[in-house]
Formats: C-alpha cells, structure tokens, sequence
C-alpha cells in the first residue's frame, strides 16, 4: 500500500505540472474475466459469505461463492482480509448538476422555472465531468439517481453510473421516475418579527393552501390520464406524455415529503391512480411506518444525521428511524443530502442506522440492493448476485465506520475504476511541496 | 345614538373649559363645584384600611374627606352606596394609551440588502436612528376615550404611557383616563425614561442582534457620560443630552423574557442603574433569577390560549415547553409573590383588555392573593412612578380616582358599576347598581279593567310570569327602559306587549293587549327571589406540573450535583503519555479528576462499572453557534464591541442533544457576516443552568474574526457595506488597528478620552489580552491576516474553518496560529473548491495544532466521528484523531490546564462510551461535566417515557378546555431556531428555523 503511494505521488508530482488535476481518466471496458478472491463477501441481500470468491465475465457477475476454482489466464484480485460490498447507491442527488452550491449560478443546473415540469429531464444536464463523481467513487458509491428540483412537479431522474465520459455512457436507467413535491402543511413562522418588535402578522393558512395545490395537482394528472387515452393528438402534451411511463408502471412517482399530513396525501395519490408511490424525505415516516406498509409505499430517508424534528423528541430519532421502517416491513432507502460533504458519506448514513437498531447487513442493504430495488435497476445491481452488473467495492475494513472505511478497489461493470480525484492529488501536491512522501 | 355621542362631547368640553383659566369661553361660564358624597360603602382606602359604611367626600376632582365620620356637604350630590363596594381605580405603568406608534412594514434583516450605514433622523441628533431620547410622550399625547374605556372598564384610572418604540424610546407621560383635554388629565409630563432590545421601527442597519442592542446601550451610556464634559468635537448631540437629562427617572425596560430580564439587569449593573422590568410571562421559570435583580417586575396577563390539539399530527408540532406554559404562566403572579418579588400588574400585551378582570382572577385562582393583586395595581405602581401622593389609594388630597363594585373587587361574582377618574362618573356597567333580578307585581289597566301579574326576573334577559302555568317572558331591561311580553297561557299565540321606564324599583308605561288595545302598566319589586342553590362548579384546586430547568421535557427537576465517582476497569483515552491504558479506573472527586489507576477505592463514591467501555476526555468544540439568543451582528464591518455573552440562551435543546453527543465544552462564536465580529464565549454544557452558570470560568476571552466571502458578501447583488473584496478585507483590517493605537496612546495620554467599545477589545488583542479565532479559507487571505497581526506585534491565535491550510500550513506554523477546521466538507461556494478531506492530516504533519470543530448543531453531536475522519484521510493514529476534538482545541483555547485530558487536577470532564470513540458504533452513556452527570443514558430512557406521559396530560386537559366550551386557538408549531453559520446549509428537523433560511448567508 506504502509503496503504491509513493509511486503514484512520484508520477503526480510530474502531472500536476502538464496536466492540472484533469487526469483521472474513466476506465476502458473490460470484457475478459475477473476473479475476486479470498475476500468477506456482503451480498447486500442479507448474506455474508466468509472467504469467498466472485467470478466477473464481459462485465457481469457469473459466481459467487466458497469454493469457487480459478481459472490460471484470469484477471484476479485478493481480497483476502478484506471486505468486499456491492457498489454503493446514493439514490436521490443532485450530484453532475451543481458543482458548487452557493453563489455561482453558473454552476447550478438542478431547479428549473415552472411549477409543473414532468418533462424535464435531469439526465440532459448532468456532468460526467463533475469533481465531486471522484470522490463518491473513493467511498465506494458507483451508481446515483440524479434528480431535479423545484415547483411542485420537478421532472424525471435518471439512474447513473459513476464512471463515465458522457451522460449516455453514464445512463445505466433513464428517466424512470418523476418527482413531485407536496406542497407544506406547516406554516414558519418569521424569526425576526419578534427582534423588529413587530407583532401579529397573520401567517397564511397552509394546510388551504396546500389542499388547493394537491387539487392541482390531481388535476394535472386526471388530465393526463384522459389525454392517454385517446393515441392521436393533433399535437404532442409534452407534460402529459412525460408522465405515460406513471401509469403504466414503467416510472414511479418519487414524492418528496417530510410531514404526516403530506405523505397521507402521497397515500391518496396511490388510491386515486394506482401509482407506484415512494416517499423521499420521510423524516417523519416513522410516525406512519405501519401505514405506508399497509399500502406498499417505499421510503428513501434523505438524512440521518440530522437534528430531531422537535424539541420533544428521542434526540436519536433520525438514526433510529430506519429500524422503525424495517421492524414495519416498509422498503426503505438511505440517501445522503448533506450539501457540505457533497454526499460521499452514504456508508456513515447507513452506519449510524447500524448502530441505532439495524444490523449491518440491513444497513448495508438500505444503500444497496433496497436503493436498487426503489430504483427499479434490481435485476442489473443492488447485489453480488450472479448475473447482476460486477459494481463491487473492496474495503481494508467495515465500510460503514469511518475509522475502517478505506477503499482499496472499486469495479464498475467489471472495470476497474480509478479511486483518484482532485482532492488526492491536492494532498499529494502538497504533501510534495512539504517533503512528506 | 352618533347624535347623542356628539352631544355628550360637547358637554364634557364644555364643563373643561370652564376648568381652565387660559380659554375663552364660548358661552355662558358654568363653573361648578363637581361636589359628590358616596355613603354607607364599604370603602378599601388601600390593602390595609377598608372601612365600613363609610361615607367618601369629593371635590372638583379630588378626594376631600373619607371615613365613618364624615360631615356631607350641603353641596354634595348625595349618592348612596348602600351594598357598595369602593376602590381606589387602578394604575398601569405599560401602557401606550394616547399614543400612536410608528408602524413598520414587518421583514426581516436582509443580509443581501444594502446596508443603511447612517441614521435617517434629521437634526442635530445621534448617530443611531433606534435612539428615539427626544421622544416625550407628553407631547404626542392625544386623549382616546375608546381606549380609556376599555381601560376603565378593566378598573384603570391612570396610566403611564410611553411610545413604544426603539431602543430607546424617550420619556413616559402619566395621566389619568379622563375624557378631559389633555392638559387636565396629564399628572407628570415626563415621568418615566424607556428602553427596550428591540429597535422597533428603525430603518438604519445597526444593531442587527440581541447582543448588538445590548452594545448599543452599553456604548450610549458611555457616551452620555463623556457628552457631559462637552466635547467640543461633538457639537450638539440632543440624543446624549436628553438622555442625561432622563436618567433621574425611573428607568422602565421592556425585557418581556426572562433571559432578557437578565440581560437588561446586567447592563443596569454596569451603569448603576436599577430598571424596572417589564416581564413577558415566562419569568416563573427562573425565580431565583428574577429575585437577584433586585427589580419590580410589570407583569402582563396575557396567558396563552389552549390550543386546538385534537389532530395527533397537529398536537405533535407543539412542544411540551408550550404546553406547559400554557397550564403554568397565570401561576406568574403568584409565584413572584411567594418568592418576595415586587411586581405591578398591565393589561398591555392583552389581545382585548376586557380579558383583563378574568386573566386577574384566573392568576388569583392560581396562587396571588387578593390583597397582593390590589397592591400590585395601585401602591406599587404608583409609588414606583412617583405618584403615590396624588393615586393608589383613596386618602384625602388624592384624586378622586375610584371604583364602584357590587362586591369584593376580585371576586367571580362582582361587577365592576362605576369606574370615578379626576371626580368624573364613568358607567362600567351601571344596570348593576341596583339589580333588576326579583320578583315583581306587574298591574296592566285597560279598557277591560285591570289585572295583576306576578313576574319573575332572572336577569336583565330573561323573565317569566309565574302563575299555573309558568309563562316565559320576553324580556329586557337596560338599566332604564324595559320591555317585557307575554302570552296569557302558555299556548297563546299573541302576547301582550309593554313598555316602560324604571325609577328606583318600580315600573311603569304604555303597550298593547292581544287584540291591539292601548295599555299602561305599572310594577313594582316585591321580593328579592329565593337564592338559588349556587350551581356554579365548585372550583377545584389548580394542579399543576412542575418547573424543569431547562423548562422542557429533558430539563431537570431539581438541578444535578457533583458526585465522587469512581469509574472502573475503562479503557481510558488520557491523551497524556500514558496513552490509552486499559482496565484503569478514574476517580472523580470535588469535580476535579482525583486519581487514576488500577484498583482504586473511595469510600461513599458512586461506582460505575467501565468494563469494556472506553473513558474520554470531554469534546471540546471549538466553533460552534449553540445557545445564544443572537449570533451575527453583521450590520458594520468592525462589530468588536458585540459579545455572545451578553446573550446567551441556556434553554437551547441542542445543549442536551450534544452532552448525548460526549460535549462538554463549546465555543460559541460570533457569526461570519463581518471582517472583525463579536466576542466570544467558551461554555460548559452545564444543562439545566442559568446563561452565567454556563461560562468556562476563568478562560481567556477570544473574538471572532472572518475573511473572505461572507464578509465581502458575495450572495449580495447590491453590497454597499466596505469591503467587496480580498482587497477591501485586508485594509479593514489594517484600519481597525491602526485605529486602536491611535486609540490606545489617546487613552494614555487623556483619561478623559471617550471609551470606545470597540476599540477596546482590539487594544485587548494587541495587548493580547484577547484571542482571534478566524474564519477563513483561502490561502491568500490567510497569509494577508497573518502579515496584518504582524504589523501591529501579535499573533491569530486561530484560523477556524481553514480549509486551505493544508496549502500555508508551514507559514502558519511559522507565524504560530492553530488550526481548526471541517473534516471533509467542500464544494458549497467557491472559496471551497480547493478543501480537502487530508487538511487536518497535512496541518497535523506539519506540526501544527488542529482542531476538528461542528459550526453545526447537529454534527457536534458526533465530532468523535468526524475526528476519526483523519484516521480514513490522513492515516492519523486513533490517538492523534481524537486528540483533535479534546486536547488540541483545549490548547488552541487556552484551557489544557483545566480540560482536554484526563489528567490528576484536571477538571472531572469526561465521557463514557459504549465503544471505542471513534467507531461510528459508539454511543456517549454518560457525559460528565465538573464531576456531575449531566447526560445518562438511562435518565434519558426514563425521560423519554416521561415527555410521553407529561404530552398526554396536557394534550387531554387542553382537549377537555375545549370540550368545556374554553377558548382555543389552533394548534401552533413551536419552532426552535437554530442559529448558524450561514454560508452553508444545515440539517436541522421539522419545526426549526435555521436563522440561515432567513438571514440570508448572515450567519458563519
């Protein structure tokens, strides 16, 4: 390990100089086999099998098991003594469409104008070439759904994969799900009127304003039902046509709710349309776990470190929603929002549920093979199952802990990705210029 | 009716004007003597002294005699008050009757807005525009009898009024609720100054925050004292000078908070001055607080409503807090009382004042005696005023200001008739006087002769004709006129129709029979009617929950003490030379760390069994923003003179939430909206103590600097605030302290020199006597601050944030800062494109200090996870990782001789994991602050069970107010505000309010 650092900060130390940090480089297919041996293997579906072997042709997983023979003129990779994870899935993100977060518009290609957008498609803008792609895949996160935001219909996400030229070559599942944000039920309240020594400003009635936007809404997609209908128009409904892939199950609705009130209504739109319905947010799920379950509702949870609801409540709750959703019954996923680590601390997400009432492989699964399943791309990933895509991830140790979570190797389809970004070879510049090596 | 209300003011103008030498009259003189004698009442001159059918004398507005003896003029309008009750009319000193406030349109600060830098008020003025010194109420004074009325109605008679606006709003006028011209009815001009934290309708940007208010006071006290030498730079201030010429008055602050009560005492100590407070309704949650000020307290009776809570998902967003406050403010008043506070009573913050008398019950009702609640509306305030020689009690010489009842004045059933200001009768509600209810004999003659009746009245209402049949009657009686029909059986379905007049207590007038025949009809009273059995619920004794402190769910009934502990067989993280040692017990003692070792023993000590679990110095947070009423006060771009401290807030949940987190110490730090920002302040997560009881004692004082984009304020379209660059932010620096050693040698030279505030904390820092933790994150701007220190010959104690460390790491080393800094964030602006995850591992390397801080409420609560961030990038030793979150930001703090290691002598600051405390496995099961427990994790188990509990009562008695017919508003969400940083986002839950959202980037 020590001596491959030096080697490669010795040719950095030379790149930096010609090439700036624009040299990592996706990875050319690899269609021959590829064996992992010897290592701990974590199916994702639950299951771990001890010194384990997994065999990868043209891409695609072709055995996995104990006793698994090597063939001599095949690729191999030992992991032995290490932990080896199906690709990690970060299932809702803005990842490609905004580089920088705040104060750089130009860099900002993730909320469009316009309240009902069905149409717009957020795989047309995501940049293969983003920064942050390199670092997610140094954690071990090889696919993502990059969604769009804003109005009350956002648009459609498509499924990725983290090692690409270009968004075609990225597409691993285009446009399969449509975004819609229920509209709030709580009004907030002004903080400053109280320091200003202004009193008594009447707060709008949320809960009317929000049942108004809901009867738009539902509006919207009655219509587009009754557009479907009919097979000839004198001229294409692009809204409408966006949305034919909802009613017949081609898509889901990812509706994007946090509060009781609005996830009941999320339940109504199931009832009313006979939508595949899954809630992203869902910070208050755990309130309804029985419910969603009841109607066969999937939760992607958007954060776990996060701060309770309410002054009242568990100071834990966050972290042990998921076990709450799992002892339900509910499908659920974990996602990573935070704007500030740029989302490569999926696993930790996924850790914290570990240590606040799921086991590990559960956790593991809730960004795996559950994200998978939520996804709609369970029949080519979510797991290290034979004839599933060869997205795998080698870890010296627990990838859910930050103190052990060090990928040593990452396969994408099969092909071996490169593990640098900007920001190693930030450190080996500066580790050069200090004398460090 | 608009005619006779015309009318009657005419009149009252007129009996004025002959009152008063200076107008003409227009008209016929008609002086009168205005001579009235009220006997046979039962008179409460004041709390001690009620007199018996006794007679009360007055006299062109004021009292002449009153007492059993009393000789009646032969001028006298005779008025018997048989059955009567007489009070001296009450007084409030928090009113803004008669004044009109200047209204704003209500937004919040706009950090991205162009700042007003100067003060919009034309004249010869001060320079802030929230200083409103030349305000005097007396001349803005314009009498409102539609106000007064609802004010006498409640049984005021004088108020003190003041115009309720800014920070300092000038002087109050007290004057009586007569419907008179004002000159009459004013008793003092100026009889108050006030002052408040809120600038009210100020336009100008200064100050932003609680804690710039505060400076703004602290620094126009100064000033006013300096303007006294007549500074010839100066000129004329008149803001200075109406302010000295007020400070002889009774100084009222409005803090309506009880933090805030204790943030206006400080300032009041400093510049001795003692201010009467008025209160907001939750200063029973700290008495022993409010009692140390030494303050009267003005208590207002606005008690929250009961909510509407019969929708879960509703009641879920209301906090037990709220819930609590609900069921416990009307016990305000009488708590104070039982703790010896002195108080007066308003009826401001009252959405009606007709809620008044009922609120006043209700707080009687829950604990305030009756004579107390009397004194608190009449010789305390007057006194307190200045005033108790001519109202709040009835005594000869006084004026003629009182109150006519039926009964005792608080009692349920008691109607207040009569409310006498200056000797003038005002009706409250006058059909009471004498009551209609009784039975009557009602004769009705015609032209088929005439029959009697005998009529039941119940009230003014409601009547029946009692005979074989028991009629209803329709009824009516307002005081004079009274209408009444009936049918002769009870089937009838025509009635006979009266109506009349009342004199005394028989009745008489016209009407018509069934079949349309002229009538007249007299009654009489025969009887008072049989007492019916009071039906009215017995009132059951007011049960209600217990103060916590903090006042919410995880709060503590009764405050933690140090304990000798004795921790056994951990692994223990000393961060000493000792390293890690396993199976080591720790002793804890006098909240000291008193011994480590193997087997030791301690007589009496609480044993807690460590097997298997890890014992860690406290985190130490090095930036964090928790606890404080305000943050920012980003309106200048040189805030030195602002400080945390004056504002903390030890109610913050996210106090509890990071002890579950292992936090025992955090730095709260000023905002980032300006180069050179506020004071700091470094806590102990003390929970459950009051703002004072959370400071590290002892610490050296710090000061928040910033660099960079949110100084120069990038997300602003229209900044016009210096500085707009990297440029402009370096020269802010290099003026500021060019500044303070003009500053310094001016001090030197002339005592007299005027003290500056802001200039004083930057002599500190050059004298280092203060600390700098900076905000910063490029390397260019890094290096500029550095040079700047230089300069002036001291050095940035701190660069926080830091994220291009890694890049001058071996300057900074040079130059001798510590670095504290995010483990892997990056790419939410531009400034952080370069920051990576190695940073803390490179700056480690390279010998510097390093510090991982949260700046976020909800990550410090896992800073052990972050610091073990540097093992993944950086390959840091476990030791050296944790290191950064306790030792190192001891060190970079100035406090490792007290915290930061475990340590014989060391403060007893420590945590118990359930793991190694760098494995995202490990939780904190007990967080120890000076040697008490402040977290456990099996408290919190019980807690939980018990907010659940706590919830359930509340929500149903809410709910049966409700199903009793009780007022209920919808159910409010309590939203906790977060304060933060600002420059990027942060996670907070569902009902809170990161003041990030709202302020626009103003924050970090």
């Amino acid at each position: 390990m020590k001596k491959y650092i030096v080697t490669l900060s010795a040719f950095l130390a030379l790149a930096v100089t010609t090439k700036a940090q624009d040299d990592v480089y996706p990875t050319k297919a690899y269609t021959g086999r590829l064996y992992i041996t010897n290592g701990t293997v974590h199916v994702g579906n639950g299951q771990v099998l001890e010194n384990a072997t997994i065999a990868v042709e043209n891409g695609k997983i072709i055995q996995v098991g104990q006793n698994v023979p090597v063939p001599a003129d095949v690729k191999v990779f030992d992991a032995k003594g290490k932990q080896v994870y199906p690709g990690l899935i970060l299932p809702v993100t803005d990842l490609g469409l905004k580089e920088i977060a705040n104060g750089v518009r130009g860099s900002n290609d993730y909320e469009e104008l316009g309240e009902i957008n069905p149409s717009v498609r957020a795989i047309a803008a995501y940049n293969t070439d983003s920064k942050i792609i390199g670092s997610l895949r140094a954690n071990g996160i090889l696919l993502a759904g990059v969604t769009p935001q804003g109005g009350s219909i956002s648009g459609s996400s498509s499924v990725v994969q983290l090692d690409a030229w270009n968004w075609e070559d990225a597409s691993y599942k285009i446009d399969q799900a449509i975004h819609l944000n229920m509209p709030t039920f709580i009004t907030r309240p002004n903080r400053f009127a109280a320091f200003l020594g202004i009193r008594g400003e009447q707060a709008p009635d949320a809960t009317k304003q929000a049942l108004e936007k809901v009867q738009e809404l539902k509006s919207f997609f009655q219509q587009a039902k009754a557009y479907l209908a009919e097979s000839s128009h004198k001229q294409e409904n692009l809204k409408f046509e966006a949305v034919k892939g909802l009613f017949d199950k081609r898509q889901k609705l990812f509706v994007h709710a946090d509060q009781v009130k609005q996830m009941m209504v999320a339940i109504d739109f199931v009832k009313d349309f006979g939508l595949d319905v899954v809630i992203v947010g869902g910070s208050e799920s755990y309130q309804i776990a029985d419910l969603l379950k009841q109607n066969n509702i999937a939760v992607i949870l958007n954060e776990q470190h996060a701060l309770p609801s309410a002054e009242d409540d568990d100071v834990d709750q966050p972290f042990k929603t998921p076990a709450t959703l799992k002892n339900a019954g509910v499908l659920f996923a974990l996602n990573d929002t935070h704007d500030e680590s740029r989302y490569r601390n999926l696993p930790f997400n996924a850790g914290t549920a570990a240590a606040y009432g799921l086991t590990k492989e559960e956790a593991l699964q809730a960004i795996t093979l559950n994200s998978a399943k939520i996804l709609g791309v369970d029949d080519k990933t979510g797991s290290l199952e034979v004839g599933k895509d060869a997205n795998i991830v080698i870890s010296e140790g627990d990838i859910l802990d930050m103190k052990s979570s060090l990928i040593s190797k990452c396969f994408i389809q099969g092909r071996d990705v490169s593990l640098d970004n900007k920001q190693k070879q930030l450190y080996e510049r500066y580790k050069y210029k200090y004398g460090l090596n | 009716m608009k005619k006779w209300t015309l009318l009657l003011a005419g009149c009252t103008l007129l009996s004025r004007l002959s009152a008063q030498e200076t107008f003409p009259v227009n008209g016929v003189a008609d002086k009168r003597e205005q001579c009235y004698a009220f006997t046979h009442a039962t008179i409460v001159k004041d709390i001690k002294t009620t007199l018996q059918d006794a007679t009360l004398v007055i006299r062109k507005g004021k009292i002449v005699s009153v007492g059993n003896d009393v000789s009646i003029p032969k001028d006298a309008v005779v008025i018997n008050c048989k059955s009567k009750y007489i009070y001296p009319s009450f007084v409030d000193l928090y009113s803004d009757y008669g004044i009109t406030a200047p209204q704003r349109e209500a937004r919040g600060f706009d950090f991205r807005a162009p700042a007003q830098l100067n003060s919009n008020q034309k004249g010869a003025y001060g320079w802030n525009q929230a200083l409103h010194t030349d305000v005097d109420a007396s001349g803005i004074f314009a009498v409102d009898d539609n106000k007064a009325k609802t004010l006498r109605d409640a049984g005021f008679g004088t108020v003190l009024s003041h115009q309720k606006d800014g920070i300092a709003r000038g002087t109050g006028v007290l004057a009586t609720l007569a419907n008179e011209k004002e000159n009459l009815v004013i008793l003092k001009e100026k009889a108050s100054a006030h002052y408040s934290f809120s600038k009210g309708t100020s336009t100008q940007s200064y100050p932003s925050s609680v804690m710039g208010s505060i400076a703004l006071l602290r620094q126009t006290y100064l000033d006013a004292k300096w303007y006294k030498g007549n500074p010839t730079a100066e000129g004329v201030n008149l803001t200075l000078q109406y302010w000295n010429e007020e400070q002889t008055l009774p100084q009222i602050f409005e803090a309506n908070d009880k933090w805030a009560a204790l943030r206006a005492d400080r300032i009041g100590d400093e510049f001795g001055v003692q201010y009467i407070l008025k209160a907001g309704g939750n200063e029973y949650q700290r008495l022993k607080e409010m009692k140390a000020t030494g303050a009267t307290f003005i208590l207002p009776l606005n008690y929250p409503q009961a909510m509407d809570v019969e929708d879960p998902n509703d009641a879920r967003a209301v906090s037990l807090a709220d819930m609590k406050n609900w069921e416990m403010a009307p016990a305000e008043a009488g708590l104070f009382e039982k703790e010896g506070i002195p108080f007066t009573i308003t009826a401001a913050d009252l959405k009606d004042t007709k809620q008044f008398i009922a609120n006043l019950r209700k707080a009687i009702e829950y604990g305030l005696s009756e004579s107390k609640a009397l004194e608190a509306l009449t010789k305390t305030p007057a006194t307190l005023i200045g005033a108790y020689d001519k109202v709040g009690s009835i005594e000869t010489g006084k004026l003629a200001n009182f109150i006519i009842t039926t009964g005792p004045v608080f009692a349920e059933k008691t109607t207040f008739l009569q409310n006498w200001v200056q000797g003038d009768k005002y009706d409250v509600k006058n059909d009471g006087w004498s009551p209609v209810t009784g039975t009557y004999s009602v004769t009705v003659k015609g032209a088929a002769g005439s029959k009697t009746y005998t009529l039941d009245v119940k009230n003014e209402n409601s009547a029946s004709i009692i005979g074989t049949d028991t009629i209803p009657a329709k009824f009516s009686f307002d005081g004079k006129l009274v209408k009444l029909s009936f049918g002769e059986t009870k089937k009838s379905r025509s009635s006979i129709r009266l109506s009349g007049v009342s004199s005394d207590s028989s009745w008489q007038g016209n009407g018509v029979d069934t079949a349309g025949n002229n009538l007249y009809w007299t009654a009489a009273f025969v009887k008072a009617l049989a007492e019916t059995k009071d039906s009215a619920r017995h009132k059951m004794p007011v049960k209600l929950g217990k103060v916590t402190y903090p006042f919410d769910g995880y709060g503590w009934e009764e405050l933690p003490k140090q304990e000798t502990i004795l921790i056994k067989n951990a692994t223990v993280w000393t961060n000493e030379k000792d390293g890690k040692i396993e199976g080591t017990d720790v002793l804890v003692k006098n909240g000291k760390i008193a011994a480590i070792g193997k087997n030791l023993s301690e007589a009496g000590a609480r044993i807690i069994d460590g097997t298997g679990k890890h014992l860690t110095p406290g985190i130490i947070d090095e930036h964090s923003h928790i606890a404080a009423a305000s943050i920012n006060e980003g309106a200048q771009s040189v805030t030195a003179e602002v400080r945390i401290a004056d504002n903390l807030n030890p109610d913050d949940i996210n106090i509890y939430r990071q002890l579950s987190g292992g936090v025992t110490s955090s730095h709260i730090l000023h905002g980032s909206a300006n180069t050179i920002g506020g004071q700091t302040q470094l806590i102990k997560l003390r929970w459950g103590l009051d703002d004072d009881g959370l400071k590290f004692k002892g610490a050296d004082p710090f000061i928040k600097f910033a660099l960079g984009e949110n100084v120069k304020r990038t997300t602003s379209q229209n900044n016009n605030r210096f500085p707009d660059t990297r440029m402009g932010v370096e020269q802010v620096l290099n003026d500021a302290f060019e500044r303070a050693t003009a500053y310094q040698k001016a001090l030197a030279a002339d005592p007299t020199t005027r003290r500056d505030l802001e200039l004083d904390a930057l002599v500190e820092i050059m004298n280092k006597k203060r600390f700098i933790t900076c905000h910063s994150y490029v390397q260019s701007e890094i290096t500029a601050t550095m040079r700047i220190a230089e300069k002036y010959g001291f050095r940035v104690n701190t660069f926080t944030h830091i994220l291009e460390g890694y890049k001058v790491a071996d300057k900074m080393k040079v130059h001798g800062a510590n670095a504290s800094t995010f483990s892997d964030w990056w790419a939410y602006k531009v400034e952080v494109t370069d920051a990576i995850p190695y940073n803390a591992a490179l700056m480690t390397k390279m010998g510097l200090n390093v510090c991982i801080n949260s700046d976020d409420a909800e990550m410090a609560r896992r800073l052990n996870q972050e610091a073990a961030k540097s093992v993944k990038y950086g390959g840091l030793t476990e030791e050296e990782a944790f290191k950064m979150v306790t030792l190192n930001p001891a060190k970079a703090l100035h406090v490792e001789d007290k915290v930061g290691s475990i340590k014989t002598g060391k403060d007893a600051d420590l945590v118990l994991w359930s793991a190694n405390p760098l494995s995202i496995y490990a939780k904190a099961e007990k967080t120890i602050v000076d040697g008490t427990v402040y977290y456990d994790i099996d408290r919190d188990q019980q807690l939980r069970k018990q907010i659940t509990a706590e919830r359930t009562r509340l929500v149903n008695k809410m709910l049966a107010e409700k199903k009793a017919g009780g007022a209920v508003t919808p159910a409010r969400p309590s939203f906790q505000v977060i304060l933060s940083c600002g420059d990027h986002d942060h996670h907070d839950g569902l009902f809170t309010v990161d003041a990030g959202d709202e302020m626009n980037n103003t924050t970090n």
